[in-house]
């Protein structure tokens, strides 16, 4: 990527997942990532009563002009989202028609499915409704993690084989890792990274 | 990364950091001497950053007080020995600060002290949005309010030299989405160093006696003070201007801000833009130059119309003939004024700037349902709900507390039916009691919402003998928040930190019935809510079990992870599913198309409060591998 383009690159990416999946690491990954790759990042984690299973978001602006942290509706070039159900809310709120989803293909039921209240998010639901809105869909499933606080990194992982993410190397992702971790856990996500 | 290390950092560098980080280097660097806190969102990650740079240095002393007004008081005294002193708490602490923060700029604080609110538009997790602005007006305190985590430290250091040079305190102002805030950061060197000063008290510096006729002169002093640094905030470098000599001009604060600038990128005829970082005392003269300069100013700010009203008396004071527009609907006041809500704003107020429709209209926002917040799997007030519901009947009155036990009002608990605020639920229940012979009382109150504010509500039942059944949910620890510690937390011999018990505490005030079980004990935690509840008078059940969230994660640390797992058994399993509508446990999943139960194994935590539900037994624990061959 020549100079121009890295001036020129803007994007918002949306992420979003169930408190305890581990958003938070998500989003500090891919902001330090984007700042090792030499862009101005700004970012913000909204996690309310995220502990307590409820929906967490974060949202990374990427590129000088962005103003406020937060993504307006409908603006998210990539939607990187960890639960289907949060999947496919991200799809029909924060994502841009056209735009990129990327998902772990797990779900964490919410109460008002599991007691009938509403209708489980399926697979197909998500690909006619991309369809829809000339969105493109991956999923992506990490077997044999040994860990399910490691899907996040999986599906970073699944994201960069998959070239979804405009202006970052692995090396971008590695060097964040070598911030944020040591040790085994440093080693653990950095096995994961390298697929 | 280790966020302690980076904050003590001795040269000049910068760094990603959230506004939260960001304002404890500014303390840093600022010598700042004593912090305290009741911990609340959205600043608990402010304690976090003080605590990780504990572990390798001291710059500062720091606690979690009892509850925020002990944490201003303490700040406070520190100061009056000469002490730089920073307290901080969520927007509601300061309701429960304000009975002596009232009192602050009447005294003269000799060390600084800088009060940061962490105020919440949008309730994000607050029982109101209130702003915070309006006690700026009653207590004559000085207010800067910064956008993003840059503006965090350098409105943090400007806060100190007004405190410092006025001994007057300082608030600021940080709402949500720039506490949580990311972006890159400079920061300054460390060159304050403290000269080891003792205890500089002295009542000549006061007086410090704000009672009858010493208010008058003190009240004076503060007005004069406050004339003073509005001079400043006249020329203040956070009040600035954005000018392309256009007819229309936007006054904004905070974070909004930044929504605003992401908006007017759309349109070509930008308006000028009056950017204010020091809300109070306002640039009074700044702002009326900037109208008298444009036909139409358009006053944004987030929640109430605090700067409207100002800027629209002193316009008529100097007898401006400019249109002014502001807030007039209801839904101006409310909310976070992030893109689409200052899109929606901006459209009904100039439609003709040009601004396009949001790309998702917020009604689509609306219609899908939010995922429901939970206990967590292995929660102990997920087993004490459900076992204190099987000692209830359909009409006894709940009334719930802040916790995370307040999600209990939620399905399937239904357990806590009235909120206001920390500790009311005594107060409260003794109201619902009064005239009240068919329908018992219970409240709940959790451990560290005990020491916060319960006592007096409890101590009002006791002595006036209120028909009330309390239940006090402890689990060690200040869990909503993140896990801080409180009065009864457990001791520490090194900093002398002593544990108080509460049962100790009920008993030295005369409760005769207190009841202590563990909730994963179901059936005896049922009987002694019964037994509570056939107690005339004030009664307590303490329904004690470890926070297992905080329990689970410390393992981890040690390497430590569960080995066991929830299994039910297809056998036996008649699809009841009592484990989902009556327990909730989110490890629990229905298989839609056939309706069988199985166990989430991302999510279960091998805990067993779960086995005691189900009617037929079908649930067991068992060996992860074992259960992972089922």
């Amino acid at each position: 990527m020549n100079n121009t383009e890295l001036k020129n690159l803007s994007l918002n990416i949306y992420m979003s997942g169930v408190g305890g999946q581990g958003i938070g690491v998500l989003s500090e990954v891919l902001i330090r990532a984007y700042d090792d790759a030499g862009y101005e990042v700004k970012g913000v984690d909204t996690h309310g009563l995220a502990q307590r299973g409820g929906k967490v978001e974060s949202h990374l602006r990427i590129g000088g002009p962005a103003g406020s942290p937060l993504i307006e509706p409908g603006t998210a070039d990539i939607a990187v989202c960890l639960e289907r159900t949060e999947a496919y809310r991200a799809l029909v709120t924060y994502l841009k028609p056209g735009g990129v989803l990327i998902y772990y293909n797990t779900s964490w039921q919410s109460l008002n499915v599991r007691i009938g209240d509403e209708k489980e998010v399926t697979e197909a639901l998500i690909k006619t409704e991309a369809e829809n809105r000339t969105s493109s869909v991956y999923e992506i499933l990490t077997e044999n993690l040994p860990d399910v606080r490691l899907q996040n990194i999986g599906l970073l992982a699944g994201a960069l084989r998959e070239d979804l993410l405009p202006g970052l190397a692995s090396a971008n992702i590695e060097n964040a890792l070598q911030v944020l971790f040591s040790g085994d856990v440093l080693s653990s996500n950095l096995e994961i990274l390298s697929g | 990364m280790d966020i302690g290390k980076i904050l003590l950092e001795k040269e000049p560098f910068s760094d990603i950091m959230m506004g939260n980080a960001a304002v404890v280097r500014a303390m840093i660097e600022a010598g700042v001497e004593v912090v305290t806190t009741y911990p609340g969102s959205p600043t608990p990650e402010i304690a976090e950053a003080a605590r990780a740079v504990l572990k390798y240095e001291s710059p500062f002393y720091f606690e979690y007080s009892t509850n925020e007004k002990v944490a201003a008081e303490v700040a406070f005294g520190a100061s009056l020995n000469g002490r730089l002193s920073v307290v901080f708490f969520k927007s509601v602490g300061l309701n429960v600060a304000s009975d002596s923060v009232v009192q602050f700029s009447l005294l003269e604080p000799q060390g600084g002290l800088v009060i940061i609110l962490g105020d919440d538009p949008g309730a994000n997790s607050s029982q109101n949005e209130q702003d915070n602005r309006h006690f700026a007006r009653m207590t004559n305190i000085p207010v800067l309010e910064p956008a993003d985590p840059q503006q965090v430290y350098e409105m943090f250091i400007e806060a100190v030299e007004i405190s410092v040079e006025n001994k007057m305190p300082v608030f600021l102002r940080m709402t949500t989405h720039v506490c949580h805030a990311k972006s890159r950061v400079s920061f300054g060197d460390r060159t304050i160093v403290r000269s080891g000063r003792g205890p500089s008290f002295d009542p000549d510096f006061g007086e410090y006696i704000p009672l009858t006729s010493a208010v008058a002169p003190m009240k004076k002093r503060s007005i004069l003070k406050l004339g003073k640094i509005r001079e400043r905030s006249e020329n203040s470098r956070f009040n600035y201007l954005t000018d392309r000599n256009a007819s229309k001009g936007i006054i904004i604060c905070g974070l909004p801000s930044l929504s605003l600038s992401d908006l007017l990128s759309e349109i070509e005829d930008k308006p000028d833009v009056l950017t204010i970082g020091m809300v109070w005392p306002l640039p009074l003269s700044f702002i009326c130059d900037f109208c008298e300069n444009h036909d139409e100013v358009l006053i944004i700010e987030e929640l109430d119309d605090f700067i409207e009203k100002e800027v629209k008396a002193a316009a008529f004071d100097r007898g401006l003939k400019l249109k002014i527009i502001g807030k007039t609907e209801p839904d101006d006041f409310i909310g976070e004024l992030n893109q689409q809500n200052l899109r929606h704003f901006i459209n009904s107020k100039w439609p003709e700037l040009g601004l396009k429709s949001p790309a998702v209209p917020l009604s689509a926002l609306t219609e899908i349902k939010p995922r429901p917040a939970q206990l967590c799997p292995g929660c102990g007030h997920r087993s004490a709900f459900y076992a204190i519901k099987k000692a209830l009947k359909e009409d006894d009155i709940t009334v719930a507390d802040i916790g995370c036990h307040t999600l209990g009002y939620m399905r399937p608990y239904e357990f806590g039916k009235v909120l206001l605020s920390m500790g009311h639920s005594n107060g409260t229940g003794a109201g619902l009691s009064l005239f009240n012979r068919t329908r018992r009382i219970v409240t709940i109150l959790g451990d560290s919402t005990f020491f916060h504010a319960g006592l007096p509500g409890i101590i009002n039942a006791v002595r006036n003998n209120h028909d009330i059944t309390l239940i006090v949910m402890e689990n060690g620890t200040t869990a909503m928040t993140g896990h801080q510690d409180h009065a009864g937390s457990k001791a520490d011999s090194e900093s002398g930190k002593k544990k108080i018990s509460i049962k100790a505490v009920l008993e030295g005030l005369g409760v005769e019935a207190v009841y202590e079980v563990d909730t994963y004990s179901q059936s005896s935690l049922t009987k002694a809510v019964d037994d509570a509840l056939a107690v005339k008078g004030f009664s307590v059940a303490i329904a004690r079990h470890p926070c297992m969230l905080k329990f689970t994660r410390e393992n981890r640390h040690r390497g430590i992870t569960p080995d066991r797992q929830a299994g039910i058994d297809p056998a036996k399993c008649k699809n009841i599913e009592a484990c989902i509508k009556v327990f909730g446990c989110p490890s629990f999943m229905v298989n839609k198309e056939t309706g069988s139960i199985s166990v989430n194994k991302e999510l279960c935590i091998g805990d067993g409060s779960c086995v005691q539900v189900c009617p037929v037994s079908a649930i067991g624990i068992k060996k992860k591998n074992e259960a992972e061959h089922e």
